[in-house]
C-alpha cells in the first residue's frame, strides 16, 4: 500500500479519474447516438480541442499564480480576425510570417495585461474584464463591420485544419493537433524542469513566501501573461484556419471555455497545482460533452452552458473536499515511513549501545 | 471652535480624496457636454439617462456591499438574464403574469442562496463559484428561451417599465431612490453595515470578535439575487421583449461603476456617495460619447479602460505619494546630519 502511494500523487490519481470519466461519458453517448463515434466525430473533437487546449494552457500558467486572464477570448477574435485581413489583402505573406505574426499581437496584448497587472497592481480579474472589452472594441472598430472571407483566404491556410500527420485506419491525427500536442509537451517540461515553472508553482502556493525568498514575482507574472497571450495568439491563428470566416464576434466565449477546461483538468487557483496534462484532459472532457450535446436529440443543446457551469463548480467543490482528503492520506502515509525509518534507527543505535 | 475647524478641515480632506476627484471628474464632464448641446443640462436628460441604464445601477447597489464584504458576484447579470427568460416562458406557458413575476424573484433568491452556499459554508473563492455561475443561469435562460425573442406581455406590465409613475419617474427608478435609501441606512448607520466592513478588511478578525460572518455573506448573495431577479424583471418590462442574452455582459459596466466609485476591490473600504458620483460620471460619459457620435462598442471600450483606469489610478497614487514621504525623510535625516 505504501510503495503504492509513494509511486503516486493525489494529482495522478485525480487525472485517472477524469481519463475513467471522459471514457464513461463517451459510452454514455454511444449508447445513446446511434453511429456515435465515427472518424468525422473524432476529427471535429480533436480539431476543436486543438484550440482550447492551447488557450487553456496559456491559462493555466496565469491561473497557477492565483491569477485569471479573462481577455484571452478577445485576443483570440483580433488576431484571427487581423492575421485573416493580412492574408486576403496580400496572398503571398508566407506561413511562417503569419504565424509569427499572429503570436506576436498575442505577446504585445499579454505584455499589455502583464504590465498593468504586475508593475501597476491592479487584481488581473479587473484589469482582464476591462482588457477584454478593449481588445474587442479595437477589433470592432479596426475591421469597419467586414468579416474575413474563406474564399479570399490563401489556399494553405484553408487546407491547414485537413492536413494529416499519421492516420489510423479512418482516424487521423491533425497538423493542428500535433500542434497542440508539442505545445503540451513543451510546456510540460517547462513546468515540471525549468526554474521558471517551479516558480510559477512557489508563487500560487504562497505568494508571500516566494516574495520572501527573493523570487522576482512581478517578473514571473508579467511573464506568465505575456505567455497566456503569445498562446491565445497563436490559437487565434488556428481559429482562423479551421473556421476561415472570421465576424467580429469571433472567439466569444473562450475565456469561459479556457478556465472551465483547467478547473475540470485540476487546475487550481488557490493552492499552485495542477498540471499542463490535466488541462489537456479537462479541455478534451469540455469539447466532447460540448460536441455531444449538439448530437444528442433528447436534450436541447442549449443545455450546454448550464451543464458547463455545474461542471465547473462540482470540478471546485469535489477538488476542495476530496482532494484535501486524499492529499491527508498521503502526507499521513509519508509521516508513518518517517516514524519507522526514525524508529528503525533508535533500535540500532540501541544495538551500538548495547555492544 | 477647535474642533468644529477640525471637522470643516476634515470634510475638506476628504474632497481632496477620491470622492474629490469624482466631483471633479463629473464637472469636466459636464462642461464638455454642455458645450455640444443645450439640450443636455436639461433634467429630463438626466432623467432618461438613469432610465436607459437603470437596471445595471439598481444591481451596482448589492454590489457594492458585496465588494466592501471582499467578495463578488459575477453572476448577477446572468441572473437578471435568468429572471426575465423565465417570467417570458412562463408568460407562454399560460401562467398568469402576476404569479410568474413572484415565481422569477423567488427563483431569485434561490440563486443568490445557492452561490451563499457554496461560497459562505464551503469556503469556495466566490470569484470561481459565480464565474461558474455566471455561465450556469446564463446557460438556463438560454434553455428556456433557445434562440426565440419573446413579446406581447401585458399592457400593464410595459407601462410599467415605460410610464412616469410618479411625477417624471417610472417604477424603476423609484425602486432605485428607495434601495438607494435603504442601502445608505443599513451601510453606514446600522450595526449591519459595521460587520460588511469588518469581514472586508480581516474575515479572520470579524470570526473570532463574535461576527457571525457566514451569515453576513449568506444575507448579502441573498439579496443580490434578489436585486438582479429584480432588476431584470424590470429589463423586461421597459424592453417589452426577453432574448436569451437579456443583460449580457452587464458585469463590466456594474463592476465599473462600484470600482470607480472608489470601493477597494480588495475590500474593507468604500462609500455609496462616492458610487453615486461613479454612477453619475459612467452615465455622464456615454451620453457625452453618444453626443459626440462614438459607437456604442467604442463607449464598451471606454468603460473597460476607465474600470481598469479606476484602480490603477489610486495605486500610482499611493505609489508617488510613498516615493515622496521616503524623499522627505531622507532630506530630514540628511539635515540633521
Amino acid at each position: 500500500m505504501k510503495r503504492l502511494l509513494s509511486m503516486t500523487s493525489p494529482e495522478r490519481v485525480r487525472e485517472l479519474i477524469l481519463i475513467l470519466l471522459i471514457v464513461l461519458v463517451s459510452l454514455f453517448f454511444s449508447s445513446q447516438i446511434p453511429n456515435y463515434f465515427n472518424a468525422r466525430f473524432f476529427n471535429r473533437v480533436s480539431t476543436s480541442v486543438a484550440i482550447t487546449a492551447v488557450i487553456a494552457i496559456g491559462q493555466t500558467l496565469v491561473f497557477l499564480t492565483r491569477n485569471f486572464d479573462l481577455s484571452v477570448g478577445s485576443i483570440v477574435g483580433f488576431t484571427a480576425y487581423f492575421v485573416g485581413q493580412q492574408l486576403t489583402r496580400n496572398n503571398d505573406i508566407p506561413p511562417a510570417l503569419a504565424v509569427l505574426m499572429a503570436v506576436g499581437i498575442g505577446v504585445v496584448m499579454g505584455a499589455i495585461n502583464g504590465v498593468i497587472i504586475s508593475y501597476g497592481r491592479v487584481p488581473s480579474i479587473i484589469t482582464t474584464i476591462g482588457t477584454l472589452a478593449v481588445y474587442r472594441t479595437l477589433l470592432i472598430e479596426f475591421s469597419d463591420a467586414q468579416t474575413v472571407l474563406t474564399a479570399k483566404l490563401p489556399k494553405w491556410v484553408v487546407d491547414l485544419p485537413r492536413v494529416n500527420i499519421i492516420s489510423f485506419g479512418d482516424l487521423d491525427i491533425r497538423l493542428v493537433v500535433g500542434i497542440m500536442l508539442l505545445v503540451v509537451v513543451i510546456f510540460q517540461f517547462v513546468l515540471t524542469y525549468l526554474p521558471f515553472g517551479r516558480r510559477l508553482y512557489a508563487i500560487g502556493s504562497n505568494p508571500e513566501a516566494a516574495r520572501n525568498a527573493g523570487f522576482p514575482s512581478q517578473q514571473i507574472v508579467f511573464i506568465a501573461f505575456v505567455l497566456s497571450g503569445a498562446l491565445s495568439g497563436l490559437a487565434g491563428f488556428l481559429f482562423l484556419a479551421r473556421f476561415g470566416n472570421v465576424t467580429v464576434v469571433a472567439g466569444q466565449g473562450l475565456e469561459f471555455a479556457s478556465i472551465a477546461a483547467i478547473v475540470v483538468g485540476g487546475v487550481s487557483n488557490n493552492g499552485g497545482s495542477g498540471t499542463v496534462f490535466g488541462a489537456l484532459l479537462g479541455a478534451i472532457m469540455i469539447d466532447l460533452l460540448e460536441n455531444s450535446l449538439i448530437r444528442w436529440l433528447a436534450i436541447s443543446e442549449f443545455w450546454r452552458d448550464a451543464i458547463l457551469g455545474m461542471l465547473i463548480l462540482l470540478a471546485v467543490a469535489s477538488d476542495k473536499l476530496v482532494l484535501s482528503k486524499l492529499r491527508s492520506i498521503w502526507t499521513r502515509s509519508e509521516l508513518q515511513i518517517t516514524d519507522e525509518t526514525v524508529v528503525e534507527k533508535q533500535e540500532a543505535e540501541h544495538h551500538v549501545a548495547k555492544a | 471652535m477647535l474642533q468644529k475647524r477640525n471637522l470643516f478641515l476634515n470634510s475638506l480632506a476628504k474632497l481632496k480624496s477620491w470622492e474629490g476627484f469624482l466631483l471633479f471628474l463629473l464637472a469636466v464632464i459636464f462642461i464638455i457636454n454642455s458645450q455640444q448641446t443645450s439640450a443636455y443640462l436639461s433634467v429630463q436628460n438626466q432623467i432618461n439617462l438613469f432610465i436607459l441604464s437603470i437596471e445595471k445601477i439598481i444591481v451596482v447597489l448589492t454590489m457594492t456591499f458585496l465588494i466592501i464584504n471582499a467578495e463578488i458576484d459575477l453572476s448577477a447579470p446572468s441572473i437578471m438574464g435568468l429572471a426575465a427568460c423565465l417570467m417570458a416562458w412562463l408568460y407562454t406557458q399560460g401562467v398568469p403574469l402576476p404569479l410568474a413575476l413572484a415565481i422569477c424573484l423567488l427563483v431569485g433568491v434561490l440563486c443568490g442562496l445557492f452561490n451563499g452556499l457554496w461560497i459562505a459554508y464551503a469556503n469556495l473563492s466566490s470569484l470561481v463559484v459565480t464565474l461558474a455561475m455566471l455561465i450556469c443561469y446564463r446557460g438556463l435562460a438560454r434553455v428556456f428561451l433557445e434562440d426565440k425573442s419573446i413579446g406581447g406581455f401585458p399592457e400593464w406590465f410595459n407601462l410599467l417599465g415605460q410610464k412616469p409613475l410618479i411625477g417624471p419617474f417610472p417604477l424603476a427608478m423609484i425602486v432605485f431612490f428607495v434601495l438607494l435609501v435603504i442601502a445608505v441606512v443599513i451601510l453606514q448607520y446600522s450595526g449591519f453595515g459595521r460587520h460588511v466592513f469588518v469581514i472586508g478588511n480581516n474575515a479572520e478578525v470579524a470570526r473570532y470578535s463574535g461576527v457571525r460572518v457566514k451569515r453576513v455573506k449568506m444575507l448579502l448573495y441573498v439579496a443580490s439575487g434578489f436585486v438582479s431577479a429584480l432588476a431584470g424583471l424590470l429589463f423586461a418590462a421597459r424592453l417589452g421583449a426577453v432574448r436569451g442574452d437579456t443583460a449580457l455582459g452587464f458585469e463590466l459596466d456594474i463592476i465599473t461603476m462600484v470600482l470607480l466609485g472608489g470601493v477597494s476591490i480588495f475590500g474593507g473600504s468604500g462609500s455609496l456617495f462616492g458610487v453615486f458620483l461613479s454612477i453619475l460620471i459612467v452615465l455622464n460619459l456615454r451620453n457625452g460619447m453618444s453626443l459626440a457620435n462614438l459607437t456604442g462598442h467604442l463607449q464598451t471600450g471606454v468603460i473597460g479602460a476607465l474600470l481598469i483606469f479606476s484602480v490603477l489610478a489610486p495605486n500610482i497614487f499611493a505609489q508617488v505619494r510613498a516615493a515622496f514621504r521616503r524623499r522627505r525623510v531622507a532630506a530630514a535625516r540628511d539635515e540633521a546630519c
